[in-house]
C-alpha cells in the first residue's frame, strides 16, 4: 500500500483530465452566445498535454503499484494505454477545432466530453476492478454516444448517436450480467483474485456463463462479428472528428479492458474462449475487409476497415502470450495513429455538412492539394500494411505471433484478408491521382490545428514503421505487466 | 581490418534525389529536375564501380555492414545490415549500371511530358527500393524492397492517369503481386518462428550446420520444402511466372522506359535474385525446386506461344520477358544458380535495349505502337534499327551475341541436371526457337517492307499519347543523341556482356560461374560447413574444375555440350529462316496461315483467355459471393451508405427516419442478441462435452 499521496499520483492523468473538462463545462456558459469555441478546443488541448506529462511523469518515477485498495494499478500497461488514449483525444481535439466552426457548431461542451471521455478510457487500462472497470466503460461509452449526436440538426447523426446509445446499453447490459454472475461464482470482483479463485477452487458452471456474457459486451464495444453490426451506420452519421475518436479511443481502451478481463482473470479458462476468439477473429476479418469492398461512402468505408483491423487485433488475442499480447498492445497504438489520421483527413475534406464523403469526391485530389493527398496516402499504404509504416510491422507482430503459437489457419485467413483489403485502401489512392477531379468540389485550404493533427499523425505512422523497437520493447514490457 | 564500403550510400543517394525532385521538383526547370535525377543515380553507380574494384582486395567476403538493431524483441532480432557478396555485386552492377542508363534515355524520352519531375521521383524512388531489395542482408528489408518496388511500379504504370486502362493496369499489378507477397510474409513467419532470425547468414548457416535437424527433404514436404513453396509464390508474383504473370503484359501501359527499367531489367527479376539467393533452402527442398522447374519451363514455352501472335511491339516484348524470366526460373530449378544470374544480366541488357529500341520507334511515330502500322522503318531510323537488330540477335541466341552464351549455359545445365533433364531442355529449345521467330518478326514488322502508316488512326494514337502529339505528323524521325547514346552503349553491352562466361567447351574459363561459386556452392566453402553436408549442388554433374572425372568422360560431356549448342544454335537460325520467310519474302502467308489455323489462332491471339478465366474463377465469385450470398436477405443496408452520402436533402434524411422507425435498431438489436445466443450456445454445448 502507498502512502496517500503517491495514490494520487497513480490517477494524475485522470485527475488532470477532469479538472480540464469541468473548468470548460464552467466556463462554456460564460461565453457570448456566438463567439467562437475555439478557446476551449486549445483548453482541451493543453489538458491532453497535461495529462500526458502526468503520464510520462508516471512512467519515469516509481508509482508502479497498486492504490485505492487494490482498485487501480498503475504499470507498463496501463501507461502505454493512457499514453494511447490521450493521444488520440488530443489528435480529435486538433482536427475538431476548425470542423466545428464550418459546421456551425458553437460549443464548448463537446470538448469536455473529449476529455471526459478520456478519463474513463484511461481508467479502463488501470482498473482493477470489475465495477470500477464497468463505471470506466460507460464513463467512456456515454460522452461517445453524446459526441456521436453532435450534428444535431442532421438526422443521420442523431440516428447514429441513438444507435449506438441504444445497443451499447444493451451490450453493457450484457457485461453487467457477467459482473454479478462472476461474482456469484468466486465472490470476488476483484481481477486478480478471480484469477487466484479460478485457480483454486472447483469452476462453477455460472463462470462459463459469465465469461461469455462479458465477452458479448466488450465484443461490441471493441466491433467484432457477429456484434459489430451498429458500427458502419453509426461511423456514417457521426461527427468525422468524433468518428477519428470512438473508432480508435474507446477501442483501444475496450481492447485494454478485453486482455485485462481474458488474459488477467480468465487465463485459467483460455481452452474456452479462445475458440471463440478464433471465429471471431476470423468472421471480423472477412465480413469487414468484403464489406469495405463494396462501400461509396469513405466513412462507412473506413467502418467496415476498422471491423476488420478488430479481426487482425483478436489474432493476437488468439496467439496470446507475450509476443501475441505485446503484438495486440503495438497494433492498438498503430492502428490508432493511421486511423485518426484518416479521419483528420475526412473531417476536414468532408467541408460544411459534410457533403463530401464518397471516394468519388476525392478524384484529383492529388493534383489540387498534394499535401492531403500524400498523407492520406501514407495512411492508407499504413492500413494496407505496406513496409516503411507502421501498419506493416503491427501486422508483422501479429501474424508472426499468431504462427509461433501454430494459428496456420487463422493466419492464412489473415493474410488473405490483408492482400483483399489491399483493393478497398488503393481505390482511394487511384481515384485521388489518377482520376480527373471534379471542380464543384471545393476545396478549403488546411487550417494549421488539422495540419498539425495531420503531421503528428503521419510522423507516428513512419515512425512507427522505421522504428518500431522502442515502442514494440514497451508493449512487451506491458505484456509482461499484464500476466503478472 | 575491413575497409567501410558505406553500402548504404548508395541506396540513399537515389531516394535524395527523389526526395528533392518530389517535394521541390514542380518549381525546377526541366533541366534542373534531370540533373538530380541523373546526378543521383550516377553518383550510386559510380559508387557501385568503387565497391567493385575494392571487392577483390575485401578480407572478409560476404562483407556485411551493420547499422545497429532495427527490431530487438526478446528472442528475435531484426539488424539494419547490408550484405555484399559475389551475387548481390552483380546485382547492384546491373541495376546503378543499366538503370543509370535508362535515366539518360529518359530525359529525351519525357522531354515533352507534363509530369516531367514527377516521373524523375519515381524513378529514383525505384531505385532506391530496388538496391534495398538487393543490399538487404535479412528478408525483412528485402521485403521492404520488395514491397517499395511495387509501389514504385504501380505509380509508373499508372504514370498516364488519364488513360484509364493505365490506372486500371497499375491496380492490377498491385492486386496481383500482393497475391505473392502474401505467400512471402507467411515464408518469413515460418522463418522467424523456427529460426528466430530472418538473417540470410544465420539462417544458412543453420541450415547447413545441422544436417541432422535440416536433412534434404528428398522423401516428403517438410519445413524446409514449405518455406521454399512460400518464396517461390512469391517469386511468380514479382517475376511474372504462371499464374500470376497476367499483370505484367497489362503493365505496358507505362512509359516505355519503365517498361524497360521495371518490367524487363531489374523489378521483375527481383524474384529471381530471391530464389538464388535462398539457394541453400532451396537445395534442401528438392520437391520445391522441381516446381520452380516446371513453372519457368511452362512459363517460358506459353509465354513465347503469345508472343508469337502479338501485334502491339511493346506486348511481344513483354511477352518475351515473361518468356525469359521463366528460362531463368527454369534454371533456378535446376540448380544452375549462376546460369540464372548470367542469364538475368544478359538479359537485362538486351531486354533493355529492345525495349528502348522500341521506346525510340514509338517516339519517331508519335505514339503508335501497333506493329501492322509499321513497316519499311529502316531507311528513317537506321540507328534504331542498327541496336534492335543487334538486341535480337543477343535474344534469338546467335553466337558469338551475350543472349547466347547465357542461354546455352541454361540449356546445358537443364539437360544435364537429372535423367529427366531433356525434357526441360527440349521445352528450352523449342522456347527458344519460338523467341528467335517473334523477335525477327518484330524486327521485319517493324524495319522492313512497305510503310503501312493507319493514316487515320494516327491522330489517335498521337493524341492518347499525351506529349508526343506534336511528333504525330510527317516522316519518322531519328530520336536524339541522349536516347540513342544508352542505346549505343547497350549495344555493345549486349554483344561482349557474355564473354565473361564463355564455358569451357569453347575454350572460355566462365569466369562468371566461378565468381559466383562461393554462394552458390557450399562444399567446405564456409567455416560453419560441416563436411559430408550433401547438398543438391553436390549431386549435380558439378563444374570442370571441381570434378575428379576421367579425361574420357570430361571429353565426352564437352562433345555433347557443343553437340547440343550447335542445336540451339541451329533453333536460333530456324527462328530467323522462318521470320525472313513469313514476314520478308512472302508477306501475304501469315494472314493465310493464320485464318486456316481458326480457333487455335483466336485462342492464342487472346492470351488463351486466362485473364477473362481469372475474372470467371476468381473475381466475379468473390464480387458477387460477397453482395449476394454475404448480404442479400441481412437488413443491414450495406450499400444503403451510397445513398445516404450522395443525398442530403430532406428525402434522404426522411429515409433515414423512415429506416430507424421501421425496426432497423430492432434487427440491430436482434443481431447482437443472436450473437450473444450463439456464443452463449457455444458455450453450453462445450460443456456438454
Amino acid at each position: 500500500m502507498m502512502t496517500n499521496e503517491l495514490q494520487y499520483l497513480s490517477i494524475l492523468p485522470e485527475l488532470i483530465l477532469t479538472i480540464f473538462g469541468m473548468l470548460i463545462m464552467v466556463l462554456d456558459p460564460l461565453m457570448a452566445d456566438r463567439a467562437s469555441r475555439k478557446p476551449m478546443g486549445w483548453l482541451a488541448f493543453v489538458g491532453t498535454l497535461a495529462a500526458l506529462g502526468a503520464t510520462f511523469y508516471q512512467g519515469t518515477h516509481p508509482v508502479a503499484g497498486t492504490a485505492f485498495f487494490g482498485m487501480v494499478r498503475t504499470d507498463a500497461f496501463s501507461i502505454f494505454f493512457h499514453v494511447v488514449v490521450i493521444v488520440i483525444a488530443a489528435l480529435a481535439i486538433l482536427s475538431s477545432l476548425d470542423y466545428l466552426e464550418t459546421q456551425g457548431i458553437r460549443s464548448g461542451e463537446y470538448y469536455g466530453l473529449i476529455l471526459l471521455g478520456t478519463v474513463g478510457m484511461g481508467l479502463l487500462s488501470s482498473a482493477m476492478e470489475l465495477v470500477m472497470l464497468f463505471i470506466a466503460l460507460e464513463i467512456s461509452s456515454i460522452s461517445t454516444y453524446i459526441l456521436a449526436g453532435y450534428r444535431r440538426r442532421v438526422a443521420a447523426s442523431a440516428e447514429s448517436s441513438i444507435k449506438y446509445f441504444l445497443l451499447g446499453s444493451f451490450a453493457t447490459a450484457f457485461f453487467l450480467y457477467g459482473v454479478a454472475l462472476i461474482y456469484g461464482a468466486t465472490g470476488s470482483t476483484n481481477i486478480t483474485a478471480i484469477s487466484q479463485a479460478l485457480h483454486n477452487n472447483h469452476i462453477s458452471s455460472l463462470t462459463y456463463l459469465a465469461l461469455v456474457l462479458m465477452f458479448v459486451g466488450m465484443g461490441f464495444k471493441v466491433a467484432v462479428t457477429p456484434f459489430h453490426v451498429w458500427t458502419p451506420d453509426v461511423y456514417e452519421g457521426a461527427p468525422a472528428p468524433v468518428v477519428a475518436l470512438m473508432s480508435t479511443g474507446p477501442k483501444a481502451a475496450a481492447f485494454a479492458l478485453m486482455l485485462r478481463v481474458l488474459f488477467g482473470s480468465f487465463g485459467e479458462l483460455s481452452q474456452w474462449w479462445l475458440p471463440l476468439i478464433w471465429i471471431s477473429a476470423a468472421l471480423s476479418m472477412t465480413i469487414g475487409n468484403v464489406g469495405a469492398l463494396l462501400q461509396n461512402n469513405v466513412k462507412r468505408m473506413l467502418a467496415y476497415s476498422s471491423i476488420a483491423h478488430a479481426g487482425y487485433l483478436l489474432v493476437a488475442f488468439a496467439a496470446g502470450q507475450d509476443m501475441g499480447i505485446a503484438a495486440a498492445i503495438f497494433y492498438t497504438a498503430t492502428y490508432a495513429a493511421m486511423n485518426v489520421g484518416a479521419f483528420a483527413v475526412v473531417s476536414h475534406f468532408a467541408s460544411r455538412g459534410e457533403r463530401y464523403v464518397s471516394i468519388d469526391d476525392y478524384a484529383g485530389l492529388g493534383r489540387r492539394s498534394p499535401v492531403l493527398a500524400i498523407t492520406l496516402t501514407i495512411f492508407m499504404l499504413s492500413l494496407i500494411g505496406i513496409p516503411l509504416t507502421g501498419g506493416f510491422f503491427a501486422k508483422f507482430y501479429v501474424f508472426s505471433a499468431a504462427l509461433k503459437s501454430n494459428l496456420v489457419w487463422l493466419t492464412i485467413i489473415g493474410l488473405v484478408n490483408s492482400a483483399i483489403a489491399a483493393y478497398y485502401y488503393l481505390r482511394l489512392i487511384v481515384v485521388m491521382y489518377m482520376k480527373e477531379g471534379d471542380d464543384s468540389v471545393t476545396l478549403v485550404p488546411v487550417p494549421v490545428a488539422t495540419a498539425a493533427a495531420l503531421l503528428i499523425a503521419a510522423g507516428l505512422t513512419i515512425y512507427l514503421g522505421v522504428m518500431p523497437g522502442g515502442v514494440l520493447g514497451y508493449a512487451l514490457l506491458g505484456a509482461q505487466d499484464l500476466m503478472r | 581490418m575491413d575497409q567501410n564500403l558505406h553500402l548504404w550510400l548508395i541506396p540513399l543517394l537515389p531516394l535524395l534525389g527523389a526526395l528533392i525532385n518530389g517535394a521541390l521538383g514542380r518549381r525546377f526547370s526541366r533541366q534542373a529536375v534531370a540533373t538530380v535525377a541523373l546526378a543521383s543515380t550516377a553518383a550510386a553507380f559510380g559508387m557501385a564501380l568503387m565497391v567493385a574494384a575494392s571487392f577483390s582486395g575485401l578480407a572478409h567476403v560476404p562483407y556485411v555492414e551493420s547499422h545497429g538493431p532495427w527490431i530487438q524483441i526478446t528472442g528475435f532480432t531484426v539488424n539494419f545490415t547490408f550484405l555484399l557478396d559475389q551475387l548481390s555485386l552483380v546485382m547492384l552492377l546491373v541495376v546503378t549500371g543499366v538503370g543509370f542508363l535508362i535515366h539518360i534515355y529518359s530525359v529525351g524520352y519525357m522531354a515533352d511530358d507534363d509530369g516531367y519531375y514527377r516521373f524523375f521521383a519515381y524513378l529514383n524512388l525505384f531505385m532506391f527500393f530496388m538496391l534495398m531489395l538487393v543490399l538487404a542482408n535479412n528478408y525483412l528489408l528485402m521485403f521492404v524492397g520488395w514491397e517499395g518496388v511495387g509501389l514504385a511500379s504501380y505509380l509508373l504504370i499508372g504514370f498516364y492517369f488519364l488513360k484509364d486502362s493505365a490506372s486500371q493496369a497499375g491496380k492490377k499489378a498491385f492486386i496481383v503481386n500482393r497475391i505473392g507477397d502474401f505467400a512471402f510474409l507467411l515464408g518469413m513467419f515460418m522463418m522467424t518462428k523456427y529460426f528466430g532470425t530472418l538473417d540470410y547468414t544465420s539462417i544458412f548457416s543453420q541450415v547447413l550446420s545441422n544436417p541432422a535437424q535440416f536433412p534434404v527433404e528428398t522423401g516428403g514436404a517438410g519445413l524446409l520444402t514449405l518455406i521454399a513453396f512460400c518464396l517461390m509464390i512469391g517469386a511468380t508474383g514479382k517475376s511474372a511466372q504462371i499464374p500470376l504473370y497476367v499483370w505484367l503484359p497489362d503493365a505496358m501501359e507505362g512509359p516505355t522506359p519503365v517498361s524497360a527499367l521495371i518490367h524487363a531489367a531489374t523489378m521483375v527479376t527481383a524474384g529471381i535474385y530471391m530464389v538464388a539467393r535462398s539457394n541453400v533452402i532451396f537445395n534442401h527442398a528438392p520437391m520445391a525446386l522441381t516446381t520452380v522447374a516446371v513453372i519457368g519451363a511452362l512459363t517460358a514455352i506459353f509465354a513465347a506461344s503469345i508472343g508469337i501472335v502479338q501485334t502491339d511491339i511493346k506486348r511481344v516484348l513483354a511477352y518475351s520477358t515473361i518468356s525469359q524470366l521463366g528460362y531463368m526460373f527454369m534454371a533456378c530449378g535446376v540448380a544452375a544458380y549462376s546460369a540464372a544470374i548470367f542469364h538475368l544480366m544478359t538479359h537485362a541488357f538486351f531486354k533493355a535495349l529492345l525495349f528502348l529500341s522500341a521506346g525510340s520507334v514509338i517516339h519517331a511515330l508519335g505514339g503508335e505502337q501497333d506493329m501492322r502500322h509499321m513497316g519499311g522503318l529502316r531507311k528513317y531510323i537506321p540507328w534504331t534499327f542498327g541496336v534492335m537488330a543487334v538486341g535480337t540477335i543477343a535474344i534469338a541466341g546467335i553466337p558469338p551475341f551475350a543472349g547466347f552464351f547465357s542461354k546455352d549455359e541454361i540449356l546445358w545445365k537443364a539437360f544435364s541436371s537429372s535423367s529427366n533433364g531433356w525434357i526441360f531442355w527440349a521445352i528450352g529449345l523449342v522456347t527458344a526457337l519460338m523467341t528467335s521467330f517473334y523477335m525477327f518478326r518484330l524486327l521485319f514488322m517493324t524495319f522492313f517492307g512497305e510503310r503501312r502508316e493507319a493514316a487515320n488512326a494516327h491522330d489517335a494514337h498521337a493524341s492518347a499519347h499525351g506529349g508526343h502529339s506534336d511528333h504525330g505528323h510527317g516522316t519518322p524521325h531519328e530520336s536524339p543523341w541522349v536516347m540513342l547514346t544508352p542505346l549505343v552503349l547497350l549495344a555493345i553491352l549486349s554483344t561482349v556482356g557474355g564473354w565473361v562466361g564463355i564455358p569451357h567447351s569453347m575454350g572460355g574459363n566462365n569466369h562468371f560461374e566461378k565468381f559466383l561459386e562461393p554462394v552458390f556452392v557450399h562444399e567446405g566453402g564456409q567455416e560453419t560447413e560441416i563436411e559430408g553436408t550433401a547438398t543438391w549442388t553436390n549431386k549435380l554433374p558439378p563444374t570442370k574444375e571441381t570434378t575428379g572425372e576421367p579425361a574420357e568422360a570430361a571429353h565426352a560431356n564437352t562433345s555433347t555440350e557443343l553437340l547440343l549448342t550447335g542445336i540451339s544454335v541451329a533453333a536460333g537460325l530456324i527462328g530467323l529462316a522462318l521470320a525472313w520467310f513469313l514476314y520478308v519474302s512472302r508477306p501475304e502467308l501469315p494472314a493465310r496461315i493464320a485464318h486456316n489455323l481458326g480457333n487455335l489462332y483466336t485462342t492464342v491471339l487472346n492470351k488463351y483467355y486466362v485473364d477473362e478465366i481469372y475474372q470467371e474463377a476468381v473475381v466475379d465469385p468473390i464480387v458477387e459471393g460477397s453482395t449476394d450470398i454475404l448480404w442479400r436477405g441481412v437488413d443491414v443496408g450495406i450499400v444503403d451508405g451510397a445513398v445516404n452520402g450522395a443525398g442530403t436533402s430532406a428525402q434522404a434524411a426522411f429515409g433515414t427516419l423512415r429506416k430507424m422507425q421501421s425496426g432497423n435498431i430492432r434487427s440491430y438489436a436482434g443481431w447482437v442478441a443472436l450473437g450473444a445466443a450463439l456464443v452463449v450456445g457455444y458455450m453450453v454445448w462445450m460443456g456438454i462435452q
